[in-house]
């Protein structure tokens, strides 16, 4: 058994933090009573004052009036409702039209797939090569039968995040109505949503320590949205179903523990990381080198590929995650490494690792060791780049002289 | 820790079996593509007289079914007669590996074909093959034999998702039956295009849904 095993696929999942375990607590035996009116018994109001206070906690982190957030059971429930549920609000007013990246993670990207199934038309905005949203051609692509547009703040994969001020704008400047799906970067990375101008905004605890299937949905006051799924009245009768009172309290825990010194030590160990790795030849950096959320590497190794590479990490203690057909659940290689115009060769080469609470500093050159060496090993039984190798042991070489 | 991989696998994954390049080799293949993700080539010593192997060598870009698969059929092949080796098949190398999981099947049948493409290529060059022919239905279909249905781990064909194969002009069409949408849809694609395209007479292949 390995001494240590070092997690560095926080963008897929974290590990609990205890304290939030702790305030979740209450909520499984004591407090146990569903949410009911102000007319109800005590346990039942206490359970109602505990989501209400959970629900005002992370609506203040957004800039947001309380009311204007719903909980849910994670993004893809989040993303599928804002996308599906202003679309079909709108699509008579307005038109059955709306705009994304091709980009966006599956609860997004699928979504849109749905409804261009079901009669919409969707216009994907191009994406440079770091993977920013083309500010022009959201302008264009923006017509009077736009329902929706649905921009990411932060990239799952590469860690590329938009400029959310510049597209609000547009959307703002050519009225429609905006998502954002800040999965990722809340609240690592400060999301105003009334400055900004940002009207819905999707939102997970699971990238943050916080319980998984638990999420949340802003939505400005006044925004077109049909209720997604039939029940009982919960939400503002927009999401029915009993609430998940300790999910809440979970979640709302799980952001107060996201502090700027903590996004700072993640930061810096990221920055060791890309350049540690980026001393390893033939490797590049996916992503934009500055505009990226603070705790995501995201780089490819030519001539190997990642499942192998993977593995091998795995048998060493360490855990990151690729972008590599052989490693998807499609068996496609990885939608964003080739949105941004890279070749399936980048994508299968492509390792991501993303830092959290629980990594220690001690954990970026370990990392960086054991990449260095299963790729150097991993090549070494490859047919690609062999040439291409001696070359740079010869150009090395030269150098040296 | 449960892995999907047996002992087997896991062991020639990490220490595979005759690696590397022949200088000078009697006959060489490549298989698969960096755009699919697997590659394998394969390298051959052939005695002339006897037509033993008498070394052979791989390398590969690929996940860990492929480098162990690789691995054990280079094993299988040495000191067979080209022959024998062509009668290796896949099922011979999974079950040698202990069996491989259904949706990592494409990625091993290529270690398979590589070697098979080195013992043609081996023909060729020394005068052992009649000239080439037409490509047909029926050698497509063939072909298609060796495309993997990903929720199985059996083919196409023996999973009766070919609904229909038809040459004209130089254009292979294949009609698929499942809808365009299916989580595998473009993974199939590929593969077929993979290993149809490369026939000497065919110009594109057009593989539709059914749905």
């Amino acid at each position: 058994m390995l001494e240590r095993f070092v997690y560095l696929d926080n963008a897929a999942a974290t590990r609990l933090d205890e304290r939030v375990l702790e305030a979740m607590k209450p909520y499984f035996f004591d407090i146990y009573a569903v949410a009911t009116s102000q007319f109800g018994y005590s346990l039942g109001i206490d359970a109602r004052d505990a989501l209400e206070q959970a629900r005002a906690t992370i609506a203040r982190r957004l800039g947001a009036k309380a009311e204007e957030v719903i909980f849910t059971s994670g993004s893809t429930e989040s993303s599928n409702m804002a996308i599906k549920g202003v679309a079909l609000a709108l699509a008579e007013k307005k038109g059955r039209h709306i705009v994304t990246t091709p980009i966006e993670d599956f609860p997004v990207l699928h979504s849109a797939r749905s409804l261009e199934r079901q009669g919409f038309a969707v216009t994907y905005v191009r994406v440079d090569e770091s993977g920013r949203v083309d500010l022009e051609h959201l302008r264009q692509a923006i017509t009077p039968q736009t329902a929706l547009v649905s921009i990411q703040a932060a990239n799952q994969e590469i860690g590329t995040t938009q400029d959310l001020t510049a597209v609000a704008a547009i959307c703002r400047e050519r009225g429609v109505l905006l998502h954002v799906d800040a999965t990722h970067s809340f609240p690592r990375l400060p999301l105003d949503v009334h400055q900004i101008g940002v009207d819905l905004a999707t939102l997970s605890a699971h990238t943050i320590h916080g319980p998984r299937g638990v999420g949340a949905l802003y939505i400005r006051a006044g925004t077109p949205i049909r209720k997604f799924m039939d029940g009982g009245f919960q939400e503002f009768d927009l999401r029915p179903g009993v609430e998940d009172i300790a999910g809440a309290v979970g979640f709302a825990k799980a952001v107060e523990l996201i502090t700027p010194e903590e996004t700072e030590r993640l930061r810096a160990m990221r920055d060791r990381l890309i350049g540690r790795l980026l001393q390893v030849p033939y490797t590049r950096l996916n992503g934009h080198p500055e505009a990226r959320l603070p705790q995501n590497a995201n780089l490819s190794f030519r001539f190997v590929e990642g499942e192998s590479l993977l593995l091998h990490l795995d048998m060493r203690g360490f855990a990151v995650s690729t972008g590599s057909a052989c490693f998807s659940r499609s068996l496609e290689a990885s939608h964003v490494i080739l949105g941004i115009g890279g070749d399936h060769e980048r994508a299968h080469g492509s390792v991501r690792f993303t830092f959290g609470r629980f990594n220690q500093e001690s954990d970026v050159d370990a990392v960086a060791e054991a990449v260095a060496e299963v790729v150097s090993d991993l090549r070494r039984i490859s047919p690609l780049g062999k040439d291409a190798e001696r070359e740079q042991l010869v150009s090395e070489a030269n150098r040296r002289l | 820790m449960p892995l999907p991989y047996s002992e087997i696998v896991m062991e020639h994954f990490r220490h595979p079996r005759n690696v590397g390049r022949i200088e000078n080799p009697d006959a060489k293949a490549i298989e698969g593509s960096p755009a699919c993700g697997d590659m394998v080539a394969v390298y051959l010593k052939v005695d002339e007289k006897t037509h033993r192997i008498e070394d052979v060598k791989f390398e590969s870009y690929g996940c860990a079914s492929n480098i162990a698969t690789g691995s054990i059929v280079t094993e299988l092949a040495k000191g067979k007669t080209i022959e024998e080796a062509k009668q290796i098949t896949w099922k011979e190398a999974s079950d040698a590996l202990g069996g491989l999981p259904p949706i990592k099947t494409h990625c091993s049948v290529l270690a398979v074909d590589s070697l098979r493409a080195a013992i043609q290529n081996y023909e060729e060059r020394h005068g052992l093959v009649a000239e080439r022919e037409p490509t047909t239905v029926e050698a497509v279909t063939r072909r298609l034999k060796h495309v993997m249905n990903p929720v199985v781990g059996l083919d196409l064909v023996r999973t009766k998702l070919v609904r229909e194969v038809s040459i004209a002009d130089g254009v292979v069409r294949v009609v698929i039956d499942l809808p365009a949408t299916h989580q595998f849809a473009n993974n199939i694609r590929e593969e077929i295009e993979e290993k149809v395209g490369h026939l000497w007479d065919v110009q594109q292949v057009v593989v539709q849904f059914t749905e």
